[in-house]
């Protein structure tokens, strides 16, 4: 059905534009309409899933497109975020502005990412998953311990007081006011962060289509045949390394600047495993498949964490189990369930052909 | 327009712990012919495809390609250099559509990186239509032109055989090398097959054959060279090499006679 | 005290726990090219279930070694229900699906045991009772237990065990010729889904006699215990090369070794500036370093690809 309707608005472009303006309203009005409805915090996880969206595409580069299977991702967002705590923070006395450390971020987190891929790409499958997997550790217990014997990532107690995100002296911790309107700290960063969450859907879509995907297309299906058609597989392996990383570090910069403090806790093997459940669960490769994917598994565990509590209380009178095991528990069946219904994920790319000819027949002929 | 040496492969060598896969292959492939290469199964001749495209390192020899000596293990220099291949056991990227498993065989003729793609400008844009267009005239050329959008896993078998073809002229070769391409075809598949092959080498295109199609490679071949046991036993003409005592031997009674 | 004999010491014990759980790993892997995630939180089960056992009994007046048996005999049987429920529900319906899916299942089942023994034992780490007669023997300069002394005979024990079995049964015969290749093996007459479902019981039995020595050895237990360990006990399993047995043992205990080693003498290595709190870091260094150069682990086969 959705390929259906995303396929007719490719060829009616007064619909399309239509199409995107209402988009673009309802994605404006959402915070207003989510702030209003069920308060700040879920603006605030709103906000967090624009971070995992970011996230889950950069992973879906390296593991969707590519096919090599990254389990130490969030590496790449503590880099960033520490990045960005340590260049404006009260730690060194440091408060750089974020037009610099965010890119900076983007370069160092895409620089590890190179560093983990050149010694690892001859691994295959499995052995890369577990070379990641304890490169994602090394990194948090890196900083960890490097608080001694010179303080540099201040261990597990972490870094706070983190400069919330300003633009041009404006500062998003406090509402604006524009044109009249107070736009609140939330609602800010939202916007904010949703541009830079379409931005990275722009470069990956951009991406996606472009002599260096298809190369990455070509490797994840068969390595040996993309070499014999002239591929540098290496080269084109840490590119997708260094790109998915990249955003893994904007993401981790802008983490650090919301919430204020980051520490070692944040970035545990468990939110790797996190970003992988949502690239693959959405549906690997496939963009709209991987966004559907951050946003259901960031906001799927909050919602039974709000509800453990209360439905036990009321059917109970008492809570009987512990909300947060029985949420988590509740999350892990979740994840079962829906990948034994959905082995290619909830929205997989079966329509991978494109408008190279773009007759809406084909559209129907795609539904076996 | 046959002459020059194109690829020349000196004492080439390649064994598998004891398996002795290629013991001092020599031989000599002159611009513009059809080279054939038979030989019993196991005789080494998917080994040696193999070491010509830089997948496997040799033991020993060198292989010196349009008069410059080619570095060994590095697939994708041995197809920037020119040399294309298909595999015995098709190996097309399945999940990608035809038209797409041709445009990433232009890949190695192709400059665009990241920030292009990114800005999509001019260059990147025309670059893209350029990658399409010959895409579509590959398609064209090997007659599955109107399969381009399907998934490559879901062509037939025969549709697969050209799809890899075309993948292959898609790196603008000098030396086509094919992977017993018939195999599994039928007669009208084989005999399209040979109007197709025969065409690439009007086109000025080397063709390098493995084949178990003792009629087609007989017909199609300027040359053929016979493998047994990673030795070459015979190189010459097609007329003589059928009559040759030992590739009769080692055919095991003759069934090329 | 000899420092390094005392650090091999732990090293062997840590490293035959290792070897053991790694076995439960690569089992799986070599039949079905599958990482059982879950197998971290196998061991967890097993050590809890253990560990409430001897609880109940510890006032009984029943004989140590009595209690020690029917506690792992409860641990087993538990591990092994386990082990078969996560293969049926959690893999066995995904066996052609998309190679990553069955992956997010794992992930899945050892969020579900975690947070299950989160709610059955609650939050708190338990200790073990000290029912079990420990002596000190001195070797060397360095003091080992009884109790160090029983992991290693009875880790040894077993997997001596399960090689026999591999390698001269008719179930070990099918076993490995389900890894080569199932169709055929299938072909032959070989049931491949008991195969399977034995290999996930077996794997899990060894996982639940894993789970009582960590916690008897380390006198302690906590439904997150299972998480680092089996991290740990995987990267042992690749370290040796994955789906091979012997490799498993070879990567376990080197494992264990490097680990206890490295926990003693990293801060020599690095002129004090790392301490032994990186020792985990020491592990996967290894692990980096030895898969660099053996792509396929230590006594991994060398996977050359066929063209
Ligand atoms: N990667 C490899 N590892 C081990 N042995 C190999 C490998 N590749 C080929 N061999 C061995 O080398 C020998 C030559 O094999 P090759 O595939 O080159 O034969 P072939 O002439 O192409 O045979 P066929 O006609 O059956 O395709 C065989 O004995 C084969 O088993
Ligand atoms: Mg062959």
């Amino acid at each position: 059905m959705m390929t259906l309707t995303l396929e007719s608005l490719r060829h009616d472009k007064r619909a399309a534009i239509i199409a995107t303006a209402l988009m673009g309203l309802a994605l404006a009005a959402f915070p207003f309409m989510v702030g209003s409805t069920l308060g700040n915090s879920w603006l605030r996880i709103i906000d967090f899933a624009m971070l995992y969206i970011m996230l889950a595409l950069g992973l879906n580069i390296v593991v969707g497109f590519a096919g090599l299977l990254d389990m130490g991702y969030i590496a790449f967002y503590a880099v960033g975020a520490y990045l960005y705590a340590l260049l404006a923070s009260p730690h060194f006395g440091l408060h750089l502005p974020i037009w610099l450390i965010i890119p900076a971020g983007a370069a160092l987190a895409g620089l590890f990412g190179a560093l983990l891929g050149a010694p690892t790409l001859r691994l295959r499958g499995d052995y890369l998953a577990i070379v990641t997997l304890g490169f994602g550790e090394i990194v948090r217990i890196f900083m960890n311990n490097l608080n001694s014997p010179v303080n540099i990532t201040n261990g597990p107690q972490g870094i706070s007081g983190i400069d919330p995100i300003q633009m041009g002296g404006i500062t998003l911790a406090k509402p604006l006011s524009v044109l009249g309107f107070t736009v609140p700290s939330l609602h800010a960063y939202y916007y904010l962060f949703l541009a830079l969450a379409l931005f990275i859907v722009f470069v990956t879509i951009r991406l996606e289509n472009s002599r260096i995907g298809r190369a990455w297309v070509a490797i994840r299906e068969d390595e040996v045949a993309a070499k014999a058609c002239g591929i540098n597989t290496r080269n084109i392996k840490l590119l997708a390394f260094t790109m998915g990383a990249s955003f893994g570090g904007v993401a981790g910069g802008l983490f650090a600047g919301f919430q204020g403090f980051v520490s070692p806790e944040s970035f545990n093997l468990m939110e790797s495993v996190m970003v992988l459940c949502m690239v693959v669960l959405g549906g690997m490769g496939n963009i709209p498949g991987v966004i559907l994917g951050g946003v259901l598994l960031t906001i799927l565990p909050e919602i039974f964490r709000h509800g453990a509590g209360p439905v036990q209380t009321a059917i109970f009178g008492k809570i009987l189990l512990d909300p947060e095991a029985l949420r988590m528990l509740l999350f892990g069946l979740a994840l079962i369930v829906v990948m034994l219904y959905r082995p290619a994920g909830i929205w997989p790319s079966t329509t991978r052909r494109r408008e190279f000819r773009g007759e809406s027949s084909d559209v129907l002929k795609e539904g076996e | 327009m046959m002459g020059a040496n194109l690829l020349e492969a000196r004492n080439i060598a390649k064994h598998f712990g004891g398996v002795k896969a290629l013991t001092d292959v020599s031989l000599s492939i002159r611009k513009g012919e059809i080279y054939g290469l038979i030989g019993p199964n196991g005789a080494g001749k998917t080994t040696f495809f193999n070491v010509l495209t830089g997948l496997y390192h040799p033991d020993g020899g060198e292989l010196i390609f349009a008069g410059d000596k080619l570095k060994a293990s590095a697939p994708h220099l041995a197809a920037k250099c020119g040399i294309a291949r298909t595999f015995q056991n098709i190996r097309l990227f399945g999940n990608m559509s035809a038209m797409e498993n041709v445009m990433v065989g232009r890949h190695v003729r192709t400059h665009a990186g990241v920030i292009g793609a990114v800005l999509h400008d001019s260059r990147t844009r025309r670059e893209e239509a350029a990658i399409r267009r010959r895409a579509e005239e590959l398609l064209h050329y090997v007659n599955i032109a109107d399969r381009a959008d399907d998934l490559a896993r879901h062509l037939s078998y025969g549709d697969q055989r050209r799809l890899e073809i075309a993948r292959a002229l898609a790196t603008d070769p000098k030396l086509l090398a094919l992977d017993e391409p018939a195999a599994g075809m039928n007669g009208t598949e084989t005999e399209g097959l040979r109007t197709l092959i025969e065409g690439i080498r009007s086109d000025g295109i080397t063709v390098l054959l493995i084949e178990h199609d003792v009629k087609l490679v007989m017909g199609l071949c300027d040359r053929v060279a016979v493998l047994d046991y990673g030795e070459k036993i015979c190189e010459d003409v097609p007329s003589v090499v059928q009559k040759d005592p030992k590739v009769i031997e080692a055919y095991l009674g003759g069934s090329l006679a | 005290m000899d420092i390094f004999i005392q650090q091999i010491i732990n090293g062997l014990v840590l490293g035959s726990i290792y070897a053991l759980v790694a076995l439960g790993y690569t089992m799986v892997y070599g039949i079905m090219g599958l990482i059982n995630f879950a197998h971290g939180e196998v061991v967890m089960i097993g050590a809890m279930v253990a560990l409430t056992v001897i609880k109940l009994l510890a006032g009984s007046g029943l004989p140590v070694y009595i209690v020690i048996l029917v506690a792992l005999i409860a641990a087993s049987a538990v591990c092994m229900a386990v082990g078969y429920a996560i293969e049926r529900i959690a893999y066995r319906p995904l066996r052609r699906a998309p190679k990553l899916a069955p992956l997010i299942t794992a992930i899945g089942v050892s969020i579900v045991l975690q947070n299950l023994a989160m709610l059955v034992w609650g939050r708190n780490y338990h200790a073990f009772p000290p029912i079990l007669p420990v002596s000190e023997h001195e070797i060397l300069g360095a003091t080992i237990t009884s109790v160090q002394v029983a992991i290693v005979l009875i880790a040894a024990l077993l997997m001596a065990a399960l090689i026999a079995l591999i390698d001269h049964t008719r179930l070990g015969r099918a076993m490995r010729a389900t890894s080569e290749n199932p169709p055929i093996a299938q072909l032959m007459g070989v049931n491949i889904n008991q195969i399977i479902s034995l290999t996930f019981v077996i794997g899990s039995a060894l996982a639940a006699v894993a789970g009582l020595m960590v916690s008897a050895n380390y006198s302690i237990a906590h439904y997150y215990m299972g998480f680092m360990l089996g991290l740990k006990a995987f990267t042992a399993a690749v370290l040796g090369g994955i789906g091979n047995i012997a490799g498993a043992v070879l990567g376990g205990i080197l494992l264990g070794l490097i680990e206890s080693l490295g926990a003693g003498y990293i801060g020599d290595f690095t002129g004090g500036f790392l301490g032994s709190n990186y020792q985990d870091i020491f592990a996967f260094f290894v692990l980096i370093g030895v898969l660099v150069f053996r792509p396929s682990g230590l006594i991994g086969e060398k996977v050359s690809e066929r063209a």
